[in-house]
């Protein structure tokens, strides 16, 4: 089932299948290392639709509420 | 004669460019464990053997399309540049790819530098340096900048660097069949500094932890600093200094100009550091034995978390609270850096995006965000007086900073752009190089400083002897007594505050107020105008317009808040 990372629990891990938004937030996440098929563990989520902290590869990174809805997975 | 060859060192953001370029030049710079330190670039100069070179540091950047001030100013660079040399972090090597394969577009001569190389076995990661070079046709060499391992090397291999032959058509697939080349992962199991990452980041542990941090921090500096001041600076000027003054003083006695300049005047029939306002009480005693020593505290204890790693983490945890004060988890740096002094702090706007962030952000540590200098001398005048009036100084500050803050965020049109941040891994500084950080902030701060409070200390005089602080006293005085409730004589202090902020809190002294006049006076002076120094660089960062907009906001605060504390206090 796919579901927007905001959606993604603590903990789980998830692999993108696509991606929201204009061309620039999408190349933007991209040249970050977040694109298609790459494989993210939620770190956390702070409340009121705060940050979402993921983990890609060897990195961490926040994304703002309104990005991480635009970003899809499928939990794995 | 052939010019002199300019190198230029890029790359992903904190993958530790800045480290690897003082390695190779010597040069003092700021480094730090989070993206985004150098927003400007440095250059300087690196010699081997009898070639040499100019090294310019750009700031970091994930690709070579322009679409912030970082990429703009590197793509620039880059045109200029005769060697490039990109610096990766070796522990994510796939993102940093992207960029690698822009750069050898270019067709500019290459090397790549596979920085952090100490972590991948920590993080079970093999690279095959050989095998990269061999693939990508420039030279690949591995270093650790914080060590220092590999940067030899690299000094060398610098002049190996060429242009590359390798072509890719799509860039990910190119990525990926290098990966499966060069780099081979095994299974690890979290280390200790990982796992408090993450609980560091999630929201209960995090805040619970970062409530820990500020605690320990502010204690951590007052202790430094009490410590300095009691067992250092204090024995030094009372026991050495203050003999010396004596003589000096009884050398010029009769007064006169070069007295009154150079002892001030003399309380009850003595030098008095803080109150007798000379060059050679006053103008040392001040930033040397009441400043400097927070200032040492305040740089050590912030320099550990910045090369710890901690400080992206309290932006993301406080990124929700700072969007309703129209604001971004990343204005926390100005903050942060503003309290050791507004100038850093104003050139850490840079890290924003947008106009309006960084006018809310400029505008509010202008206000609200005291300088450690500041900070020292309301501790040290009010502090006589009871602890509690020096936490009501920074509760007054730290509501102006909220309902200023959600007021602005109301009248400001459009909202802050969402955080996108990459939040690096814990890092256990090394002492050397944090060290080396508070020695060049601290050198910083006396070198720029120092000179200013002394001017400020001979304007003081001579702005008294020629009366010229009466006139205005005596123009503002029902002002300032009907509305503020302080004395007429504070007009000086507000005057000086433009230049220093230290020496005017100084100055409030030795009018002999009562208690609540004080702590207007300390709140005024804290945010009533920026000084000097502050007010420049912030007039470069946001440009007139935007400035004088600030100043109007800051005197209709100052205005205000004066008014109402000596209402209600």
């Amino acid at each position: 089932m796919e579901i927007d990372l905001t959606k993604l629990p603590p903990g789980h891990r998830g692999v993108i299948v696509r991606v929201e938004g204009g061309v620039g937030f999408i190349k933007k996440l991209e040249y970050m290392g977040i694109r298609q098929g790459k494989i993210v563990r939620k770190i956390s989520s702070h409340f009121l639709r705060g940050p979402q902290t993921v983990r890609v590869d060897n990195f961490d990174v926040a994304i703002g509420f309104g990005m991480a809805r635009k970003i899809f997975v499928k939990e794995v | 004669m052939t010019k002199t060859k300019r190198i230029l060192l890029i790359g992903n953001p904190n993958v530790g460019k800045s480290t690897i370029f003082s390695r190779l030049t010597g040069a003092k710079v700021i480094v730090s464990n989070y993206p985004g330190t150098t927003v400007e670039y440095y250059q300087g100069y690196f010699k081997l053997e009898d070639k040499e070179a100019i090294i310019i540091d750009a700031p970091g950047i994930y690709n070579l399309e322009p679409s912030s001030k970082a990429e703009e100013v590197a793509k620039e660079l880059i045109d200029g540049a005769d060697i490039i040399v990109n610096v990766m972090d070796a522990t994510n090597l796939e993102r940093n790819l992207y960029l690698t394969l822009q750069l050898l577009e270019t067709n500019k001569p290459i090397v790549v530098v596979l920085n952090i190389w100490d972590e991948t076995k920590h993080k079970g990661i093999e690279i095959d340096c050989q095998k990269m070079e061999e693939i990508l046709k420039v030279p690949v060499v591995a270093t650790s900048g914080i060590s220092g391992e590999g940067i030899r090397k690299l000094a060398f291999r610098i002049w190996e660097a060429k242009t590359s032959s390798f072509v890719a058509e799509d860039k990910w697939k190119s990525i990926g069949f290098i990966l499966q080349n060069v780099q081979k992962l095994y299974h690890k199991h979290h280390t200790l500094l990982e796992i408090l990452g993450e609980v560091s980041i999630r929201p209960l542990t995090g805040f619970f932890i970062a409530a820990v941090v500020i605690f320990i921090s502010f204690t951590l500096v007052r202790f430094i600093g009490e410590n300095l001041i009691s067992y250092i600076f204090d024995p030094f000027f009372n026991k050495v200094w203050l003999p010396l003054l004596v003589k000096i003083d009884s050398l010029l006695k009769g007064g006169g100009i070069l007295h009154s300049i150079l002892i001030g005047h003399l309380i009850g029939g003595e030098v008095d550091f803080v109150q007798s306002f000379g060059l050679l009480s006053t103008g040392l005693y001040v930033p040397l034995a009441m400043v400097l020593p927070y200032i040492i505290g305040f740089y050590l204890v912030l320099g550990f978390w910045e090369d710890f790693g901690y400080l992206p983490r309290l932006a993301v945890l406080m990124d929700n609270f700072m969007h309703r004060l129209g604001l971004h988890g990343y204005s926390i740096f100005p903050f942060i850096l503003g309290l050791g002094c507004n100038v850093p702090g104003a050139m850490a706007t840079r890290l924003l995006a947008s106009r309006r962030e960084k006018f809310i952000t400029a505008t509010l540590m202008a206000i609200a965000v005291p300088c450690m200098a500041q900070i020292a001398m309301i501790v040290g005048l009010l502090g006589k007086r009871g602890g509690q009036y020096v936490f009501l100084v920074f509760f007054i500050l730290l509501l102006i900073f909220i309902i200023k803050g959600l007021i602005l965020n109301k009248l400001m049109p459009g909202h802050s752009p969402e955080i996108l941040m990459e939040v690096p891994p814990y890092r256990l500084p090394r002492w050397d190089v944090t060290l080396k950080k508070l020695w060049m902030r601290m050198s910083g701060f006396l070198k720029e400083a120092l000179p200013l409070v002394l001017l400020g200390v001979i304007a003081v005089n001579l702005l008294y002897s020629l009366g010229i602080i009466k006139a205005i006293a005596s123009l503002l005085s029902p002002f300032l007594v009907k509305i503020w409730g302080l004395p007429k004589e504070s007009v000086a202090a507000l005057i000086i505050g433009f230049l220093r902020k230290d020496v005017a809190v100084g100055m409030l002294g030795p009018l002999g107020l009562t208690t609540k006049q004080l702590i207007v006076g300390s709140v005024i002076l804290a945010i009533y105008f920026p000084c000097i120094a502050t007010f420049v660089v912030l007039t470069k960062e946001l440009g007139w317009r935007d400035m004088l907009k600030s100043v109007i906001i800051m005197i209709f605060v100052t205005f205000s808040v004066g008014a109402l504390l000596n209402l209600i206090l």
